[in-house]
């Protein structure tokens, strides 16, 4: 039912948005993948202190909307806790979207955004 | 009751068994639609739970692997390797594909990591030093991101289930509020206008008994009359006595 095979036909790689150490892990798990030239996309984005608030919600719209080939996006949870409005807004079943825990933040569930809609359903 | 809501039908025997068949369907529709969600809501609280508990092993499994991570950075020394590790980024070695499975009639997507065959990507990574620990953090890290496509799966079906659900009941809460008693509302209104005719046809029957005895009543009287006015004076009047209304022959009129 409202499931279409070619919305996840050929999505098949991971898409990372995180700190240094958390890009660096899970690429090392052998997650990484740059487009063919010319337009060579990269599918992680590494965030820091100096990294704009824009540049991460341009990253998350470029993986979640734009790109046809991503089945899930990686986003450290303060990172998603930056672009909260976008990431709670995202409600499609494709890409999905998983905040993780990084290295310096642990992980909380009251403000993961699938986490909350769990809560909101079981009215508590 | 008669102008609001029902169907634009003419109240007619078939439109009445063509209503009834209507409400049976909608019926059987309703009560295996109501099943249909209960199965998923099941299937869906089961997910939803899954979710939680694997949220809570993602935190430890995560901390695990940035501590490992964070032995590679000290055996290697220097903050070199993260440069080096997201430059020679090319081809994704870990890739995932999408299977479905079938949960009373949904197909709901899981994702299955599986790894490109090839040489490993990272394999001049710490050459200089530290190898060792890079090997097993890439271990570590490769485990960790089998547990969280695990969950993105999961996710990714609470998501479309969520959806379903809402549309089940949708259709189920349409069907029982809107088509059943509109469907009734029909009926009846197709069977009080039955009724109305069968009481006009009933009551115009009537009328013409009434009638037609009455008529019949007045003849007998008069003819009574002729019989006794034709003893007194015998045969002079017996033609005329069998015809005094001039009706005899015509037919009774029925509409």
């Amino acid at each position: 039912m409202a499931l279409d095979k070619a919305q996840y036909k050929d999505r098949e790689f991971l898409a990372v948005i995180g700190d240094e150490d958390s890009v660096t892990g899970i690429l090392l798990a052998g997650v990484g993948h740059v487009t063919d030239p010319p337009d060579s996309q990269k599918n992680y984005l590494v965030v820091d202190q100096k990294t704009e608030d824009s540049t991460i919600e341009g990253a998350f719209e470029a993986f979640t909307t734009e790109r046809k080939d991503i089945a899930i996006v990686l986003i450290n949870q303060h990172i998603a806790d930056r672009i909260r409005t976008k990431v709670d807004g995202f409600s499609a079943a494709f890409p999905s979207v998983l905040e993780i825990p990084s290295k310096d933040h642990p992980y909380d569930p009251e403000k993961d955004s699938v986490m909350k809609r769990v809560r909101k359903l079981f009215g508590e | 009751m008669s102008g609001k809501d029902r169907e634009p039908v003419f109240p007619t025997r078939q439109a009445l068994g063509i209503m009834k068949s209507k409400l049976k369907g909608a019926q059987v529709g309703h009560d295996l639609l109501k099943r249909k969600s209960e199965a998923l809501t099941k299937r869906f609280r089961e997910i939803t739970k899954r979710i939680d508990d694997a949220k809570r092993k993602m935190g430890r499994v995560m901390q695990i692997a940035a501590f490992s991570l964070a032995e590679v950075t000290y055996a290697v020394g220097n903050n070199s390797i993260a440069y080096q590790i997201t430059e020679t980024a090319r081809q994704a070695k870990f890739r995932v594909r999408t299977k479905q499975e079938n949960v009373s009639g949904v197909f709901l997507p899981a994702f299955e990591s599986f790894q490109v065959e090839g040489a490993s990507e990272f394999g001049m990574t710490g050459l200089g030093k530290g190898g060792q620990q890079v090997q097993k953090c890439r271990e570590t890290y490769t485990r960790a991101v089998e547990t969280l496509v695990e969950l993105a799966s999961l996710q990714t079906a609470f998501v479309i289930l969520d959806e379903v659900i809402k549309v089940v009941n949708r259709r189920v809460n349409a069907i029982e509020h809107v088509i059943i008693p509109r469907t009734e509302n029909t009926i009846k209104y197709i069977n009080s206008e039955l009724d109305e005719l069968d009481r006009e046809e009933f009551f115009r029957l009537k009328k013409v008994k009434g009638v037609k005895e009455k008529v019949q009543a007045e003849e007998e009287a008069e003819r009574q009359k002729k019989k006794k006015s034709s003893s007194d004076k015998e045969n002079e009047e017996e033609a005329e006595s069998k015809n005094v209304l001039g009706d005899e022959g015509d037919e009774d009129v029925i509409f």
